[in-house]
């Protein structure tokens, strides 16, 4: 069976999920295609997270589901997978950026361990192909070759989310999802990781969901944007559209900088 | 020439008969007998009852003496001994509420039926060493008793509070069967009846000290103590071949009773929560601390955030047991020269493989 | 030495443990043979020996234990080290069974941290002593982790502990309680035995007992069972060699226990298996040493 080009990557549908009477989010549905970035912006608490966690099946959802087009073209169910498998895509063909960099590394493992987790995970046995493999990633996200023994605790916040992305692409993965990469990291920093991420989503054909509260991440990283309220999408459109010419109110005051993130 | 060494055997027996003596003391003094030790160092005896979870004054206080006043050798004894004693089934629960106090204390309430009863408690004393009691002979007089309370005139502080519903229901007996955790490997996530045995049986300092990080933070629960009560319930039992209970005697057990916060969920309205604790004798530490971990481990039953260790049953029931505790942590004085000789040879190897690196750069 | 038989200790049932007891362990370790490799949980009892002396190998033999067997103990490769003497005396006095320090004649061979030198036959029984029967462990705590990572076959993050030792060190630098793979398909804990004798679980015509009493878990190798050590492609499992032979008997493939002979740096390398180098130097053998 072959994929057909417009066939969506990753679909979502009436996703919502209720943490005792606080609502996470609610009816959060969307298409996603191979190679596409999404922003999904709002404020703390808008339910952005929360949705990312879901997507991802590390939060149960209470509505909804949550569809992939497996390799072999056909859109899986992630709910449906057998653990083993859908653990399997998770560490192969998802990469998961997170915002705490302690979280989605291992702080105890060197650099080099750290990016050939993944490989080992897939059967790699042979430590010099591993080796260069972690060292040909290092350089792709602009770490030293020779801090590949380094643990990732005498590392910079920058640093620390570049070794992260390194860690999750080095499976060739086709789906990433982002938490707030950047936030933390001083200006000149994030720029540079802003830069780094944009360059390889565009070489290797990544298709992203990223959650940001910063608008200029959104403009710079995404195609198309979706902005959350208390839970609910709000709106949704074309990056430039949403962000230049914005149909909700909340929108306006969110683009105008009115509210705090 | 080297000949390896031999004669662990008679090492051992010798070292033996070295324990026996030391045991012993200076032969000048008199024995102490087990029925002073049981009668005198109740406490003691209590704690052994509790840890060694084997309810039996007696051969706690000579496991006691054997161990040369060792508390967790001496639980040790006890629990060796337990593990080959036949098991007949489980007891009916304690009824509690009819116990024949010897003490009752609430923090809750100023003044509750039955009132409060403080019993022989160290609490208000002044730690002062008493000089007097290092010269045997004329005790004071006893204390006249306090009129001992009415037992049906004392209910326990959580059924008044569960009158109102201010506080959740005990968990309604459904006849399954109690858990025992020396009869079936622990499985996690492990129940709270489980969970309270672990603890029960646990180290009175393990236990303490993670009840006391819980009120420095690590996992609060802001407790109030509903009702501490000390004394003597009837033990029932129904025998199969019978169908009914009968009463197979009395034990003194410490009950504590924690109730605590809890803000309610989309479902439930706010109410006051428990922690609970048991133990052998009088143990009020124990159970007090016992109650609070307990109330601290039932974080993801009730949705609360959870991280702290105190909430950690992994972390919790895997180290709370002095005697799993002290057998791993003493066994490293056993002899290891083989796993040691692996590591002398690659630290020599690795130091040969610096140097001559060291010696290369030089070069 | 010859084989002794003593009275068994009167109160208490055959091997100390009651028939119930024996049972239970019995049918842990018959799934656990059925699945080479797969702990099994177990009710393991509270002993007389403390937690991490052996309790868990003294239950194992105890539930297997016949009248007609012969038992040895050794502890470090020695019979005669105090914890072999003190476990050999438990069964000695509780089940009166006939003990021998040759392991030829042994039919239940209880271990602590290695495997004899003499290559076992069918019929007889090894059983480990295991302190620590979870191989990941020290990588991942949680228990409930560890049994998804066994029950996916997840084994990339074992992998990961050798690639830090050949990053660190040149060389995978575990030497001990080496990780290895049973029958293609569970990862397990050797015990604390020195990779020395990884070699010889593999394709053994004996069976392998493990039995640890604090974590209560029992695992087992049936004999005839693939024991893979893991490692790279181009990092290849090796053995220790010492560069000198036993200076009492002479033999040159054999691990080896370095004793201290004065306080001048003097010493001196011996067999860790005791039986194993009595044996070869009644046969005629001499180490330099000797």
């Amino acid at each position: 069976m072959t994929t057909d080009d417009d066939a969506p990557l990753l679909r979502v549908e009436g996703l919502g999920k209720h943490y005792g009477r606080r609502l996470g989010c609610a009816g959060v549905s969307f298409d996603l295609h191979p190679g596409e970035v999404l922003a999904v912006v709002g404020e703390s608490g808008s339910g952005k997270s929360t949705l990312l966690s879901l997507i991802a099946g590390e939060v149960p959802a209470d509505a909804g589901r949550v569809r992939f087009r497996l390799r072999d073209g056909r859109l899986a169910d992630l709910t449906e997978l057998s653990e083993a498998d859908r653990r399997a895509l998770m560490r192969t063909d998802w990469g998961f950026v997170r915002q705490d960099a302690t979280r989605g590394l291992r702080m105890g493992v060197s650099a080099g361990g750290n990016i050939g987790e993944r490989l080992m995970g897939v059967g790699w046995r042979h430590y010099g192909e591993i080796r260069s493999s972690a060292l040909d990633w290092l350089r792709k996200v602009e770490i030293g070759a020779d801090r590949i023994d380094d643990h990732p605790g005498s590392f910079s916040g920058g640093m620390r989310q570049r070794l992260q992305i390194a860690r999750n692409l080095v499976t060739g993965p086709r789906l990433l999802l982002m938490d707030e990469p950047t936030s933390g990291l001083d200006v000149s920093v994030q720029a540079r990781l802003l830069d780094l991420i944009r360059g390889l989503v565009a070489e290797l054909g990544l298709a992203v969901v990223i959650v940001t509260h910063d608008l200029a991440v959104a403009r710079l990283l995404s195609h198309r944007v979706m902005v959350m309220r208390a839970g609910r999408v709000i709106e949704t459109g074309l990056t430039d559209r949403v962000l230049d010419d914005p149909a909700e109110p909340y929108t306006q005051l969110l683009v105008a900088s009115v509210l705090a993130a | 020439m080297y000949v390896a060494v031999k004669g662990g055997e008679a090492a051992i027996a010798s070292a033996h008969r070295l324990l026996a003596e030391a045991r012993r003391g200076d032969p000048a003094v008199p024995e102490i007998g087990v029925d002073q030790i049981a009668g005198q160092l109740a406490l003691l005896v209590d704690r052994v009852m509790t840890e060694g979870s084997l309810h039996d004054r007696d051969l706690a206080a000579l496991a006691l003496k054997q161990a040369r006043g060792d508390l967790i050798e001496a639980v040790f004894l006890v629990r060796a001994y337990r593990t080959t004693l036949p098991r007949f089934g489980a007891s009916e629960p304690l009824d509690t509420g009819a116990m024949r106090l010897a003490r009752r204390v609430s923090a809750t309430y100023k003044d509750l039926p039955g009132g409060q009863v403080l019993g022989p408690t160290f609490d208000y004393t002044h730690r002062l060493i008493d000089f007097a009691l290092a010269a045997e002979g004329a005790s004071e007089p006893a204390a006249q008793a306090e009129p001992a309370p009415d037992a049906a005139r004392a209910p326990r502080v959580t059924d008044l509070l569960g009158q109102d519903g201010l506080i959740e229901a005990s968990p309604p007996d459904e006849g399954a069967p109690v858990g025992d955790l020396t009869r079936e490997p622990l499985d996690f996530p492990a129940e709270r009846d489980l969970r309270l045995q672990a603890l029960a049986r646990g180290d009175e300092g393990f236990v303490l000290a993670l009840a006391y990080s819980t009120q420095r933070g690590y996992g609060r629960t802001h407790p109030f103590v509903g009702e501490i009560r000390v004394g003597e319930v009837e033990v029932e039992f129904v025998p199969e071949e019978l169908g009914f209970a009968v009463p197979l005697g009395r034990l003194a057990v410490t009950e504590c009773q924690t109730v605590n916060q809890f803000h309610g969920s989309a479902a439930e309205a706010p109410r006051f929560t428990r922690g609970y604790g048991l133990a052998f004798g009088h143990s009020e530490r124990k159970a007090m601390a016992m109650a609070l971990v307990d109330r601290a481990l039932r974080a993801d039953e009730l949705g609360e955030a959870g991280g702290a260790p105190a909430q950690d049953q992994e972390f919790v029931l895997a180290h709370c047991d002095a005697l799993q505790a002290t057998g791993f942590v003493e066994h490293l004085k056993l002899p290891h020269y083989v796993d040691f000789q692996a590591e002398l040879e690659l630290v020599r190897r690795m130091r040969a493989e610096h140097a001559e690196a060291t010696q290369e750069a030089a070069e | 030495m010859t084989p002794r038989v003593r009275v068994p200790e009167t109160g208490y049932n055959f091997a100390y443990l009651d028939e119930a007891t024996k049972r239970m362990i019995r049918r842990a370790l018959l799934k656990a043979v059925a699945i080479p490799g797969y702990q099994v949980p177990f009710a393991a009892r509270e002993m007389p020996m403390p937690y991490g002396w052996g309790t868990g190998g003294v239950q194992v033999t105890a539930a297997i234990l016949g009248r007609n067997d012969v038992l040895k103990v050794i502890d470090q490769g020695s019979d005669d080290t105090t914890n072999a003497v003190s476990i050999r005396a438990f069964f000695a006095r509780t089940a009166g069974v006939a003990v021998t320090t040759r392991t030829r004649d042994a039919t239940v061979i209880q271990t602590r941290h290695r495997i004899p030198e003499a290559p076992l036959a069918e019929g007889q029984v090894l059983v480990y002593q295991v302190p620590i029967p979870e191989p990941l462990r020290f990588l991942e705590p949680r228990e409930t982790e560890t049994r998804q990572l066994h029950a996916l076959a997840e084994y990339g993050p074992m992998h990961v502990k050798l690639y830090e030792d050949i990053a660190r060190h040149g060389h995978i630098a575990t030497t001990y309680a080496y990780p290895v793979e049973v029958a293609g398909r569970y990862v397990m804990d050797p015990s604390p035995t020195p990779k020395f004798d990884n070699p010889k679980m593999d394709d053994c015509p004996a069976l392998q007992l493990f039995g640890a009493g604090r974590e209560k878990r029992i695992y087992a190798v049936p004999p005839y069972t693939r024991v893979r050590s893991l490692d790279f492609e181009d990092h290849p499992f090796r053995v220790q060699h010492f560069d000198r032979p036993c200076a009492l008997c002479g033999a040159g493939d054999v691990y080896l226990d370095e004793v201290l002979t004065d306080d001048a740096g003097g010493r001196m390398f011996v067999c860790s298996d005791t039986d194993h180098c009595e044996a070869r130097r009644e046969a005629g053998h001499r180490g330099e040493g000797a």
